[in-house]
């Protein structure tokens, strides 16, 4: 299916739209570095000092941004596909509180008095994507009643939710006070202090993710029309559903657990993807995941430039333009 | 009788009430066959079950002679195509789009989007009118043309067997005649065998080659049209009081029923 002229403009577009605010982002902080002597230090052309600055500290946290955006919005618009409204996010339906929870737990439980931890930090991703993993779970058997109605999925997400902050609450004042203000990142969702050793391990995980959903559309293009539709055309739908499903928790597992619960990055992304070019998932995906990344790349600018020296996670950011958004969504979608 | 779906002891149920009890029921192949029957009888749910949408309580139904139970779903999607009813497509999605997931079927991980899936979506969207449509998204046709878009989409699933529940419904009387003379069509120059749940009587004494009239868990009578729809099957299916007459310009029977109404008195000359 080969794509049309419109969709691969926007996405070349968009392209270039990211390979921009990446240059900018390298390039802006204490130390500005024009785009172009960004990226002669990235292709390994530039000055010792620029070079140290770029790539010891400002890219890691930016490929990590990018990953962390990709992965949200790609699990965005798979949910939005298979639960068939375009309020399913990952936030939304608890996918997000829920390995914020898993992390938070995991740092409370697995801390020794000397704020050491007792089980290797890698297990962390693992406790995040478990934590997306039954949530979802959890919401989906209790949304179902003759099969999920939209409504209710929102609904008991919404729930779901709310339990599992109430369990992140919970574990942050029953943990050692320095893991309470290390959880307290993983919550607003931040990509402070990330390093080159978290971007080796997002980038292959989030593009490997990617790429299994980008082999799936056909049959989230289908899921799309309803399950009657999509059986009636030969679609394993159950399958296929829980295949989806593990795949968009797998990558809000990623996510979070690189940047915790970085906000309305999975709302707002295929839903602007799906104004620009239309449903087909084989379009919307890619387009989701560039706007995604360059959101949260956006967020981390200018969270860490704005208020100079004060830092403020990205998750504020994309919350103040994301929630916003949900509420036009929800006035939009009220007589329907 | 030629017939290629057959159900043998069908028995549907929600829960613990039947809809259906035991029916055997043989489709004509090659003809168009009409559900009839009043609200609730079970007709939609037997299409249903039929298109294996629906999981009997017991008895099977059979394509070809096989339980279409045991055979591949995707198997059967390359054979049989269903149009539930008022189906809703996502927003902006184009017409193209949507006719392009009826080869889903005949697509794998090997065979993503072959020359022959091109020309069937192709020929599909000039047989259902909407080739000028196509890039336009679904959301934004009229009705009539929103239900051919769906009614390509299962064309272009390119099956032997076409099932449709209510095509009709909510469509004003111009396009209810507009998608019905297109399935006659289907049927006529593509012998496609086509199993239709239609509300109005007259409209599907007017299309169908066979009706089968459905209540109390059972067939209560099948045949022609013309052989079977008089006043007696009307007041048993659909427990009304009517006139059966023959229609002026199709000279096929034409229901009127009794009731209450203005009633206006010729004045004579």
């Amino acid at each position: 299916m080969l794509l049309d002229k419109k969709t691969a403009a926007i996405f070349t577009g968009l392209l270039f739209l990211l390979i921009f605010t990446f240059l900018l982002s390298a390039g802006t902080g204490q130390l500005y570095i024009s785009p172009l002597d960004v990226a002669k230090a990235i292709l390994g052309f530039g000055s010792k000092l620029h070079t140290t600055v770029i790539t010891s500290f400002r890219l890691p946290r930016i490929m990590v941004a990018m990953m962390v955006g990709m992965a949200l919005a790609v699990a965005g618009g798979i949910l939005q596909g298979i639960i068939r409204n375009p309020l399913a996010s990952p936030d939304i339906i608890g996918l997000t509180s829920g390995a914020s929870f898993a992390v938070v737990s995991f740092l409370a439980l697995f801390s020794t008095e000397n704020n050491a931890l007792t089980v290797s930090i890698s297990w962390l991703p693992i406790a995040a994507f478990a934590g997306a993993a039954i949530t979802a779970f959890l919401v989906y058997f209790l949304a179902w009643k003759n099969g999920v109605s939209p409504v209710r999925l929102v609904l008991i997400g919404i729930g779901i939710s709310a339990l599992m902050q109430a369990g992140t609450t919970t574990m942050m004042i029953l943990g050692p006070i320095y893991r309470a203000s290390q959880a307290n990142i993983w919550i607003t969702g931040s990509v402070n202090g990330s390093k080159w050793t978290d971007a080796s391990i997002v980038t292959p995980l989030v593009l490997v993710l990617m790429g299994i959903a980008f082999m799936l559309v056909r049959h989230l293009n289908v899921q799309e029309l309803g399950e009657d539709i999509a059986r009636g055309v030969g679609s394993k739908v159950q399958k296929q559903r829980l295949l989806l499903l593990l795949i968009a928790t797998a990558l809000t597992g990623s996510a979070v657990a690189f940047a915790g619960g970085i906000g309305f990055v999975g709302l707002m992304a295929p839903h602007i993807a799906r104004r620009l070019v239309g449903s087909a998932f084989g379009a919307l995906l890619p387009v989701a995941a560039l706007i995604g990344a360059v959101l949260v790349i956006i967020a981390d600018l200018a969270g860490r430039t704005l208020f100079d020296p004060l830092e403020i996670p990205a998750g504020v950011f994309t919350a103040s333009i994301g929630a916003p958004y949900f509420i036009y969504l929800l006035y939009k979608t009220r007589n329907s | 009788m030629d017939s290629a779906i057959k159900t043998e002891a069908l028995t549907l149920s929600y829960g613990e009430h039947n809809i259906i009890d035991e029916l055997d029921l043989a489709i004509p192949k090659g003809e168009i066959t009409v559900f009839i029957g009043s609200n609730g009888c079970g007709k939609s749910t037997l299409l249903r079950s039929i298109a294996r949408l629906l999981k009997p309580k017991s008895g099977s139904v059979l394509l070809n002679g096989e339980a279409i139970a045991k055979l591949p779903t995707k198997e059967v999607a390359r054979k049989m195509s269903i149009l539930p009813q008022s189906p809703a497509a996502p927003e902006g999605l184009t017409v193209m789009q949507l006719v392009k997931q009826g080869r889903y079927p005949y697509q794998s991980w090997l065979k993503q989007w072959s020359e022959e899936d091109e020309q069937k979506v192709e020929a599909a969207l000039a047989a259902t009118g909407l080739v000028e449509l196509k890039d336009r998204p679904v959301d934004t046709l009229s009705g009539g043309q929103r239900q051919r878009a769906w009614i390509a989409m299962t064309l272009a699933q390119d099956t032997e067997f076409l099932l449709l529940d209510e095509p009709t419904t909510y469509l004003d009387m111009t396009h209810q005649i507009e998608i019905l003379d297109l399935l006659f069509d289907l049927n006529e120059k593509e012998n496609r065998t086509i199993i239709m749940v239609l509300h109005d009587l007259n409209l599907a004494c007017r299309y169908a080659h066979h009706i089968v009239a459905l209540k109390n868990k059972k067939v209560c009578a099948q045949g022609k049209p013309e052989s079977i729809v008089n006043r007696s099957l009307v007041k048993e299916v659909f427990q009304m009081a009517c006139e059966v007459t023959v229609d002026p310009l199709f000279g096929t029977p034409l229901c009127i029923p009794h009731g209450k109404g203005r009633y206006i008195v010729k004045e004579s000359l």
